[in-house]
Parts: structure tokens; C-alpha cells; sequence
């Protein structure tokens, strides 16, 4: 098995931890894993990604053509990688600040209402976790009890008591996916 | 099994530091690599191994502290990316005449100049080929994964100790700021003086023993007649460097007819790019040269015998491609691709030029 994955949206949407949190999910299940970050000068609002690969084998190149899965969450990165997704793969996306809709046939289209759940659950801050489990209940590359894991890993100790929000949220993504038309 | 983490490579080499007992590391910040530093700081060292960790006010500073260390036998470093490595160059020609040991990490960036903070493999000319003035080498270890560039920082003291050289690391923007699972090693306790003596007392300043003459440390030496004895000695060295310390890796290439010869992140690269060209039918390898200094020469040569062609593939305009040259001399054609200025090569960029200069060129 080997999963390539492209996050992409603003800086500070969370990009960045939602994929941190996937790797270690990864390390913890015993998998070979790659974070890849866009990195330059980049500040909140600018855009980001970055690519995340778990695999059974050793991983190649970190730099990636085409994609299994491209996580999309602006117009920005709409435009940019809606093309890499691999024939037959999957595009996930949030519809909030989307004024283009994905328009491919050869890959599966599936949609997130993740910045409206997150304001319904009261707490901004973990609408990337909707997004993840979103991800997850489409392509369950990791078990939960290993998110878990990967969450008190990559979370400093003093922010351990929002796990349980954490893992709520990522309960609710694999609620509220739902294919695209 | 060592303890598993998830780690940037920047940030594992100053893990690896405290890990494998240096005393000192002096650096300066500069971006892509100032999660050494930051690293360094927040695990503090110095509360727990008695390391030091210094910012100094320059790079400048930082290399000669680096030699001050050194000049002492102990176990010091220092990091920083292309503009700061060129700073240093003074100080590290000074350490490699004065034949001391020591660690430095060049996360390479994209020049010329002050160029743009983007990876790039452009330094590997002046980590290779000297930098500073004079004739000497630094024994150089190209990383190409997070786990190599926490295994690198104690194969480099190692090696730097067994011949009195500098050893550098020479990674890019790439793998200094990708996370991958890495196994750190244990623990091993900074040396102690009674150690230190043991180790280097026949040359480490220590401090003057009754029982010995002082030792001086210095690459100055006016005397041209001895001067050339020393330049000899040094050269010895690096040949036997060459004889007995080549680390190379050897991937797809038993039935290969073309090869790639690349290190670092655009050896990341070209392992897609091989699955990417088998695909298509055309049967192509990797030659990974793991130190650049002493160069896999003879393995290339070796290919050489039995492939159609190699391309050497840099984030350069082309440098490593003729230490490729020099080992193929003639015998098949070399050709050469990278991106510049920071910008990092696809796999599928990669298998057009292999397929385009070298296939399509034949």
C-alpha cells in the first residue's frame, strides 16, 4: 500500500498540523512515512500544502507529479491541483470559498462542509480534524486508536486535553462526507 | 529498536548531536535550516549533557569557535545554509590545514548570492572541490532521507576524528525541512578528559604534560620545504579516504542499461522516476553516491562497462556531472539535468531528459 496525498488550502486553516497528525498516525501504525511541506515565506491567509505519503515500502521522491487523494480547501489550490489528481482517485473538498466546482469525470468527487461544522461545533480551530476524519472514512489508511496516538505525539503535552475534541470532530467528518454530484 | 519519531531533518540533527555526545555547537540563523538551532535551544542541552550550544554573532564567529573547540579534541559543530557556509570558508580551510576534526551541516539553498531560500544542490563544487583556498578535501556525506541525517552526525565525527578532517554534511532545503520516521540512536555520554586524552592527546591542546612537548595548533608554516612535506602528508590522507572510505548506493541497476547518478533529494527523486520509466519499458538505475568526497569513482566506472548512458541529475547547472565524466572518461555518453534557483525537478521532468538527451541522443 502506498497513499499519496496533496493538502492544500490557506496558512493557518491548519494544513500543515492536519497533515503532521496523519504522518504520525502513520508512524503508529508501523508504516513508512513522508511530510512534505510547501515552505517559504508564507504567513496566515498566503496559501500552503503539503504532501503526505504513507506506504509499506521505502518512499521515493517526496516531489510528486500526480496524486491518490488531493485534499482541497481554496480556490487557490483548486485551480492548481484538481489536474494532479491520478485517474480513478479521489478529490476531497470544502464547498466554503469554492466559486469553481472540480468538473473531472475520471475521479471520485467528494465534499466536506467542514468551516460550517466546525462553527457549529463551536470551536474554529478543529476544522481541520473534520477534514481528516472526512479523509480517513474515505480511505482508512490508518485505524482510529493510531490517530489517537499520532494526536498525543504530535501535540504538546499542555494541549493533550483537546484530544477528545480532536477525535470528536474527526468523528463528525466521517459523518457528514458525502459524494459530490 | 531505538526510539521512533517523527522528525524535520533539521530538527534531527540536533538530536542527534545531544545523542551521540558533542560538546559544542556554535551557529548562526539562517533560513532553510534554523530548526538546528531552535531544536537546540528548546531541548537545552547543556542542563543535561553539559553540551554547549552558542549563538554566535556571525558565521564567522561560529567557525572559528568551531575550531577553538576542535583545537581542544572535542566534539563540535556547527550548521548553516549556502550564504553562511560561504562565510565560513576561511575558518574551514584554517581547520583543514591545522588538521583538526569537526562537523558542519550546509543546508543548501539556491544561489548564487544570497539567492532565495528554496533547496538546491548548487554548493557542491565548493563542498567538494575545497571552498576555501589551499589544497585540502572535506570529507562530504550527502543525506537523502531524515534517517540519514541522523545517522550522518555520528558517521561524520566518526570519520572526521579517524582522519583529523572537517567533515561536512551536505543537505538541502528539501531534506532539511521534510519529516520522516526516524529511529534515534541511544544515548552515549560525552567524552570525558581522560577520554580526550586517550583519543587525541598526541595532538589536542589539553594542556602540556610534564612528559610531552607543547602542542601547537596552527596552519600557518613558513618554511616551504616543511610546508610541502605537510601538503603531502594531507594528501595522504585523502588517498587513502579515497581507498577506504567510499559509500555509495546501487538501486535497479543489475539490469540497467541507463543510470542515474544522483544524491541527496534529487536521488529521492530519481527512485520515482525508475518506477516511472520501467512503466514505459525503459530499464534504467540509480547510482546514489552516499559520500561525495571521496566519490564513487570506480563503481561508476564499473556501470560504465555495462550501460548505454548515465544522467546525472542535480538541482545545479551541472557539477557533480564531471566528477561523472572523469570516472566514465569517454566511454558512454553523460549528460546532465537539474532545475535552478530553488526550483526542485518532478520525476516525470526527470524520465523526459533521460528519455531526451540521453535515449533520443544515442
Amino acid at each position: 500500500m502506498t497513499e499519496e496525498i496533496i493538502i492544500a488550502g490557506f496558512g493557518g486553516q491548519g494544513v500543515l498540523s492536519m497533515g503532521k497528525i496523519l504522518a504520525y498516525s502513520g508512524v503508529m501504525q508501523d508504516k513508512e512515512v513522508t511530510w512534505f511541506p510547501s515552505y517559504g515565506p508564507e504567513m496566515r491567509g498566503g496559501t500552503a500544502n503539503v504532501t503526505v505519503i504513507v506506504s509499506d515500502d521505502r518512499i521515493s521522491s517526496p516531489i510528486l507529479n500526480e496524486y491518490d487523494t488531493a485534499i482541497i480547501l481554496n480556490q487557490q489550490s483548486m485551480d492548481k491541483f484538481e489536474k494532479t489528481v491520478k485517474p480513478g482517485g479521489v478529490l476531497l473538498y470544502d464547498p466554503n470559498g469554492i466559486t469553481r466546482h472540480p468538473s473531472r469525470k475520471d475521479i471520485n468527487i467528494y465534499k466536506v462542509e467542514g468551516v460550517e461544522e466546525a462553527a457549529k461545533m463551536g470551536n474554529v480551530k478543529i476544522f481541520n480534524m473534520i477534514i481528516l476524519g472526512a479523509y480517513l472514512k474515505l480511505k482508512p489508511i490508518v485505524k482510529i486508536e493510531n490517530v489517537k496516538k499520532g494526536l498525543e505525539k504530535s501535540l504538546p503535552e499542555r494541549h493533550h486535553k483537546l484530544i477528545p475534541l480532536n477525535i470528536q470532530a474527526i468523528e463528525k467528518g466521517m459523518e457528514i462526507v458525502n459524494k459530490a454530484s | 529498536m531505538g526510539e521512533l519519531k517523527l522528525m524535520k531533518g533539521n530538527e534531527v540533527i540536533a538530536e542527534a548531536a545531544i545523542r551521540c555526545g558533542c560538546d559544542g555547537y556554535f551557529g548562526y540563523p539562517i533560513t532553510p535550516q534554523s530548526e538546528v538551532m531552535e531544536t537546540l535551544m528548546a531541548r537545552k542541552p547543556w542542563e543535561t549533557t553539559g553540551m554547549v550550544v552558542l549563538q554566535a554573532e556571525s558565521e564567522v564567529a561560529s567557525i572559528n569557535m568551531v575550531y577553538g573547540g576542535a583545537s581542544c579534541g572535542k566534539k563540535v559543530m556547527t550548521t548553516s545554509s549556502s550564504p553562511g557556509i560561504s562565510l565560513m570558508q576561511e575558518g574551514i580551510t584554517y581547520i583543514a590545514g591545522a588538521e583538526l576534526p569537526c562537523l558542519i551541516m550546509n543546508c543548501v539553498r539556491g544561489g548564487p548570492g544570497l539567492g532565495t531560500i528554496q533547496p538546491a544542490q548548487s554548493d557542491y563544487f565548493q563542498a567538494c572541490k575545497g571552498g576555501g583556498h589551499g589544497d585540502y578535501h572535506l570529507i562530504v556525506l550527502a543525506p537523502s532521507s531524515v534517517q540519514e541525517m541522523n545517522d550522518f552526525v555520528n558517521l561524520g565525527f566518526e570519520l572526521a576524528f579517524k582522519y583529523r578532517n572537517p567533515a561536512m554534511i551536505l543537505s538541502d532545503g528539501a531534506i532539511g525541512q521534510m519529516m520522516e520516521k526516524v529511529e534515534l540512536a541511544d544515548y552515549k555520554p560525552r567524552w570525558t578528559d581522560e577520554e580526550i586524552e586517550k583519543i587525541s592527546g598526541d595532538w589536542a591542546t589539553t594542556g602540556k604534560k610534564a612528559n610531552r612537548k607543547q602542542h601547537i595548533i596552527t596552519s600557518l608554516e613558513l618554511d616551504s620545504e616543511i610546508m610541502e612535506k605537510l601538503n603531502h602528508k594531507l594528501q595522504a590522507k585523502y588517498k587513502k579516504m579515497e581507498e577506504e572510505e567510499v559509500r555509495y548506493e546501487e538501486i535497479q541497476c543489475d539490469d540497467a542499461e541507463y543510470i542515474f547518478v544522483a544524491y541527496g533529494s534529487s536521488a529521492r527523486i530519481c527512485q520515482k522516476s525508475i518506477q516511472i520509466a520501467r512503466e514505459k519499458g525503459i530499464k534504467v538505475g540509480l547510482l546514489r553516491p552516499i559520500t561525495l568526497y571521496p566519490f564513487p569513482t570506480k563503481p561508476i566506472q564499473k556501470l560504465a562497462e555495462k550501460v548505454k548512458g548515465m544522467l546525472s541529475v542535480e538541482m545545479s547547472a551541472g557539477q557533480m556531472v564531471e566528477d561523472v565524466r572523469l570516472a566514465v572518461n569517454g566511454k558512454i555518453p553523460v549528460e546532465h539535468f537539474g532545475r535552478l534557483g530553488g526550483i526542485i525537478p518532478s520525476p516525470i521532468e526527470v524520465v523526459e531528459a533521460l528519455e531526451q538527451k540521453i535515449i533520443g541522443g544515442k
